[in-house]
């Protein structure tokens, strides 16, 4: 290596604090844009039907298989510590209440993030390497209508309905070990899991991959069009739009956890 | 087509007069973070007039085309495109205009998840008003110019280089813009299959009189271009009989620093006492 390639560039912090915000602000506004652009012709629904069959079914196997297992797990974590008690036969409650609640929609969640904001990021960062996203804008079509709204859109409804299948392959996945290793009866666990949940407790399941999705989207669609430096930057995007949306995802749970506790006063 | 009568000392058509001009930089300059780009760019291109632009790897070739088209904004100075002022336009404006103004990107820019068809038709399927007959019609017309009907089914990955241009430039035709942008349509091309896109550009100037603007490394596909026309009874690109112009307007743009150091005609252009001209064209 020359000598010359050991030189370090370093950002002051004014410059590298204004970097951030300008991110915060160009993301932002393509976030607006996506919902905005839902009021706006034309709608792309056949882009949007493609997006969302490539979203979620593309990701059902995967969706449903870390939620079964984690429901099993969580069956067998929970009848540890139950068995000290002698409370074994509540297990369902605590699967029911932790997949649906929680674990189901955080889990969907990440699972599509892993997938498809990359997806997402590598596809629309080599269309802007390749002056795709250039020749769409000179033929005369809105790059954030065209591709970033139908991937918010898709993102959100499969996302939704997932975490539906997924939170009820959670519960099957908790019934599997409940009776099968633990030797407890699965009328008791499926009547006990569906007994515990109340509206408040479906809604906030039901409410946060909606959140997720949009975070999914956006976050995916953002990096994939801010990326930089040819093929390089398009590997590069891809690594920050899953990164950024997992923590995204996790960190904005707890904050839509404790809002709808509040809304919903659970 | 009948053998051009213009003699070479003519003047360029439509003269200067601002209402002739298809584009129009005003003391335009443009910097990436700290690098001048452009400093203080001023040059018309008439109706009907083919402009050529050369310059070394960075000298902001493209980056004038893109601006011609307001894909970038300039820091400062004014681009009258067709009459409009489009340093002013917000994006939504843009778009509108964009559909008179027709661009080949440097690699084609093909959208490769779309057939050779999809991606030719592109630009009418988005006006979404346009009757799927008239489309077909018009993609088969327009591929028949660049003589690549048999490609329509596939898929730009299925494509050479050469036919992926010119793919290219019938996706940038098919709505018959006013103007035409190039950005160095032969770059990357084996002679042949250069001389074979020079003729199509050649021919969509003759045939269509379509103003155009192209960056090009290659000055001989400009003196191609500056001493042929096209002839319409024999298909192909003939040379101009010799001191004879015809009806082909073109001209030449050098830029060096982010400055333009010559504009003008191929005859102004082989008469330059400047060293840097003349080791350019050497």
């Amino acid at each position: 290596m020359a000598d010359g390639d050991l030189t370090i560039e370093f950002t002051s912090p004014v410059e590298f604090a204004k970097k951030k915000v300008a991110s915060i602000q160009e993301y932002a506004l393509l976030a607006a844009q996506s919902i905005a652009n839902l009021f706006r012709r034309p709608l792309y629904i056949a882009d949007t039907m493609q997006q969302a069959d490539l979203i979620g079914f593309g990701s059902l196997p995967i969706v449903l298989a870390s939620v079964f297992f984690t429901g099993a797990a969580l069956a067998l974590n929970s009848a540890t510590t139950l068995s000290r008690f002698g409370a074994e036969t509540v297990v369902g409650q605590l699967v029911s209440i932790g997949i649906v609640r929680e674990l189901g929609p955080v889990l969907a969640g990440l699972v599509v993030a892993g997938r498809n904001a990359s997806g997402m990021a590598s596809e629309l960062g080599s269309m802007i390497v390749t002056e795709q996203i250039d020749a769409m804008r000179a033929l005369g079509t809105d790059p954030a209508k065209k591709l970033v709204t139908p991937r918010v859109v898709a993102t959100v409804v499969m996302l939704f309905f997932l975490t539906i299948l997924g939170d009820f392959m959670g519960l099957l996945g908790g019934s599997f070990v409940a009776s099968m290793l633990l030797g407890l009866d699965s009328h008791e666990y499926w009547s006990n899991a569906w007994q515990t949940l109340v509206y408040s407790d479906v809604f906030m399941g039901l409410a946060k991959p909606i959140v997720f999705g949009f975070i999914v989207a956006t976050i995916g669609c953002y990096y994939g069009l801010s990326t930089k430096g040819g093929t390089q930057g398009v590997g590069r995007a891809t690594t920050e739009a899953v990164v950024a949306s997992m923590i995204l995802i996790i960190a904005v749970d707890v904050f839509v956890t404790r809002f709808l506790m509040v809304v919903l006063g659970s | 087509m009948s053998t051009p009568s213009l003699p070479v000392e003519a003047p360029a058509a439509g003269g200067t007069s601002a209402s002739n001009n298809v584009i129009v930089f005003e003391d335009v300059c443009m910097s990436f973070e700290d690098n001048r780009v452009l400093d203080g760019i001023s040059f018309h291109l008439p109706r009907g007039e083919t402009k050529a632009l050369f310059g070394v790897a960075g000298s902001g070739k493209s980056t004038i085309l893109k601006l011609a088209l307001g894909l970038l904004k300039p820091d400062s100075g004014r681009i009258i495109v067709l009459g409009e002022d489009i340093a002013q336009m917000n994006e939504n404006d843009l778009f509108e205009l964009r559909r008179r103004v027709g661009i080949v990107f440097q690699e084609s820019a093909l959208f490769d998840s779309l057939t050779v068809r999809e991606n030719v038709a592109y630009r009418l399927m988005e006006e979404g008003d346009v009757p799927e007959a008239e489309i077909e019609k018009r993609v088969r017309e327009v591929l028949s110019f660049v003589e690549l009907e048999h490609t329509v089914d596939l898929f730009p990955s299925e494509l050479s280089g050469g036919m992926r241009r010119r793919v290219a430039i019938a996706r940038a035709i098919i709505t018959q813009p006013e103007v035409l942008l190039y950005d160095s349509p032969t770059g990357g091309l084996d002679p042949v299959t250069s001389t074979t896109i020079v003729e199509l550009i050649v021919k969509q100037r003759d045939v269509y009189k379509t103003s155009s603007l192209m960056v090009t490394h290659r000055l001989q596909d400009a003196y191609i271009m500056a001493t042929h026309y096209f002839d319409r009874t024999t298909n192909k690109m003939q040379p101009l009989p010799k001191g004879e112009r015809g009806e082909v307007h073109m001209s030449f743009l050098i830029l060096r620093d982010g400055k333009i150091i010559f504009d003008g005609d191929a005859k102004d252009l082989a008469a330059s006492k400047d060293e840097y001209i003349k080791e350019y064209i050497s």
